[in-house]
């Protein structure tokens, strides 16, 4: 879909200089010397981008390396090959990237395996990462991600799994099997990112109404929708208005 | 009387037109009929009725006042708070996180902010961890009397509700005094708070502490006692610790079926480790149990607002860094609460530099490396989760809330299917939801 939107990353692309792969520079999005706070000289990484490419070494650190250890041998380490091609530890959370046909095995292992037992799914939810896939990225890239946090009671551990699909092909298999707390927070995701979760019993829209157009919390659907028209003057989107970038 | 006409309603011609003679039925047809075939009923509850808790919105099969299925519609209240962080500076979420469940407003403020700080990489001052514990404690407490206010009335308890919203007011005219709001403060901010303790605040709070525990022993003497509260409670909302782990369903709810699980104790933040304070549980695994859950943490809470007085020290609420902290403490004016005078003349009359600085940090905000977090933190409904994701700029890129009350209300069909019709409201009431942290 369209919106307002796309028309100020368009400009934004075409004005300053093409970002260069996971990379933006300057404060304000202008290229050269357009600012002069000492802001303008900072070099940063879009999520998805340079940093989040890369692939922490082992050892992970605190009880990452048990986890993994434990999940390596619960799956199979040829599984588990196919399964997690990378692994980020960042701030103290540790992120396993899973390809998504294995993800129903790596739950089910998480949640019964007596040395990992992630009893509890946290949270499930949806990030579209769009345009910041980083420079390797090709078009119909994966710009949709499911992140599932874990939490095992038993050894009072925290993890994060991700699956990433693209938007032309949005399929991922369901939670809802191994957690039923899946049921509703899968729904807000579909609803909100469009991600359609194979298997779940009821994929319908859950905060949205049931005929609404699209999803919103892409980051191709504006905010505010449509223009709004007072008194012959019209109020554009929120997101169409003047701010910084 | 012909044939085609109506038996009950049989009519005649007449010169003033025509005229209908209303009967009843025969009650020996009545009764010859078969009434013991299933007869399935479909109620539609909500999401305008006083007793759904807010706009929730029942479907309900029932079998005589059996109910057979129990179907939850949700989503009345979607106001798009996760999408608009998007396109406000970090600072400016705050205010919009707050208004989410709206009974816990600091909770959600504390969470977000300890997101942001935590991709941040910062440490927040020792002071402003001692007074969002103080101001979350009150919060918690406001907030389960408002469970328990709201809840009796549903069940025609009725002076549990009057009773408890005006215990409920004591605690928000502190939050009003200290925040200058008594609901949606934006008081906690990214780096610390946006202020510090107004004078006399420490003085109040210690009044109402002399007053709450008589305030809710008089709750026990009136409501725990009692065999009407009693018989509405009991076994009523069945849910032992595998279903609620299966459906997610934390706080209250969980250690009500007897698992001690309270992220201040297992996963502490903001110092909980260094408060003495008990995690109080109950075996009933029903609404009764976690009845008595709420009440006894209020007990608890006043134990935790006690020692975080005790431990104040002067000192900054706010994060040393001035490329993050807010230019200006704000303070309490005549006209509600804004930049300090002084400040304004500082920046008015006495240094261009700090005009500028304090122009680019309230317009533009301040950047935050990227990356992604998830924060969790004890709500009085449950883990308050936020997955916070940065892509380096002035914005979020993503805020998502695992709110309790969303996951928690799942548990609304197992609680409820196979018990009586009234006993739903019960079960509901005893999830304790806020509609706004449900469809945020």
């Amino acid at each position: 879909m369209t919106g307002p939107g796309d028309r100020e990353r368009e400009d934004a692309a075409q004005g300053a200089a093409a970002p260069s792969g996971g990379f933006r520079k300057g404060a304000f999005g202008v290229s050269g010397s357009g600012d002069t706070s000492g802001f303008g000289g900072l070099v940063r990484v879009e999520p998805g981008g340079a940093v989040a490419l890369h692939s922490t070494e082992r050892p992970y650190g605190g009880y990452f390396d048990e986890v993994t250890d434990a999940l390596v041998e619960a799956v199979g380490e040829e599984t588990y090959a196919a399964a997690v091609p990378r692994v980020l530890v960042d701030r103290g959370e540790i992120t396993y990237f899973v390809v998504r046909e294995h993800l129903p095995v790596l739950l089910q292992a998480l949640r019964d395996d007596e040395a990992l037992r992630f009893e509890l799914l946290s949270s499930l939810s949806g990030v579209d990462y769009l345009e910041s896939g980083g420079p390797e990225v090709t078009p119909g890239r994966p710009r949709l991600h499911v992140a599932y946090h874990l939490t095992s009671m038993t050894y009072r551990r925290r993890i994060r799994l991700e699956v990433a699909v693209t938007a032309e092909d949005p399929h991922v298999p369901s939670a809802t099997g191994v957690y039923p707390t899946a049921d509703w927070q899968e729904r807000e995701t579909f609803d909100m990112f469009g991600i359609v979760f194979d298997g779940h019993p009821a994929l319908t829209r859950i905060l949205m109404p049931d005929d609404w157009d699209g999803f919103p919390q892409r980051k191709d659907y504006p905010l505010g929708g449509v223009p709004v028209e007072y008194h012959d003057a019209t109020i554009p989107p929120p997101d169409t208005r003047r701010a910084y970038r | 009387m012909t044939a085609t006409q109506d038996p009950y309603a049989g009519s005649r011609e007449t010169t003033e037109g025509r005229v209908y003679t209303v009967t009843g039925g025969d009650w020996d047809q009545t009764f010859g009929q078969d009434l013991t075939g299933e007869e399935r009923l479909v109620v539609n509850m909500g999401p305008q009725h006083p007793s759904t808790h807010g706009v929730l919105r029942l479907i309900l099969d029932l079998e005589g006042e059996t109910v057979t299925k129990a179907r939850v519609t949700i989503g009345y209240l979607h106001t798009g708070i996760e999408k608009n962080t998007e396109y406000r500076n970090w600072t400016q979420g705050t205010t919009f996180v707050t208004r989410m469940d709206y009974l816990a407003p600091l909770y959600n403020e504390a969470g977000y902010c300890m997101a942001v700080e935590k991709l941040l990489g910062i440490e927040i001052p020792q002071r402003a961890a001692t007074i969002r514990v103080l101001v979350m404690e009150i919060n918690r407490i406001a907030s389960h009397l408002v469970g328990l206010a709201t809840g009796g009335m549903e069940l025609g308890a009725l002076t549990a509700m009057t009773n408890g919203f005006r215990e409920r007011e004591l605690c928000l005219d502190l939050l009003e005094e200290i925040t200058g709001l008594r609901m949606n403060h934006a008081y906690i901010r990214p780096g610390g708070l946006a202020q510090d303790l107004p004078p006399g605040a420490v003085e109040h709070i210690r009044e109402w502490l002399e007053i709450m525990p008589k305030r809710l022993a008089e709750y026990h003497r009136m409501l725990t006692g009692q065999p009407i509260w009693q018989r509405r409670l009991k076994d009523v909302g069945y849910l032992d610790v595998t279903g609620c782990v299966a459906l997610g369903v934390t706080g209250p709810v969980l250690r009500a079926a007897g698992l001690p699980w309270d992220l201040r104790k297992v996963d502490p933040y903001l110092g909980y480790e260094t408060y003495d304070f008990e995690v109080p549980t109950a075996d009933t695994s029903d609404a009764w149990g976690r009845y008595l859950v709420r009440m006894a943490e209020m007990s608890e809470s006043l134990k935790i607002v006690a020692q975080a007085l005790d431990r104040l020290e002067p000192g900054p609420v706010m994060v040393e860094d001035k490329k993050i902290a807010w230019p200006a403490q704000l303070s309490l004016g005549a006209d509600g609460m804004g930049n300090s005078l002084e400040h304004v003349q500082h920046i008015m009359a006495g240094s261009m530099e700090s005009l500028i600085h304090h122009f680019k940090l309230v317009t533009e905000g301040f950047r935050v490396p990227a990356g992604q977090v998830y924060v969790p933190l004890e709500s009085p409904r449950g883990e308050l989760g936020y997955h916070v994701v940065s892509d380096g700029s002035t914005r979020p890129w993503r805020v998502h809330v695992r709110d309790p009350s969303f996951v928690n209300l799942q548990a609304t069909a197992a609680m409820s299917e196979g018990g009586m019709i009234a006993d739903v409201i019960a079960a509901i009431a005893s999830i304790d939801p806020v509609m706004g942290g449900v469809d945020r």
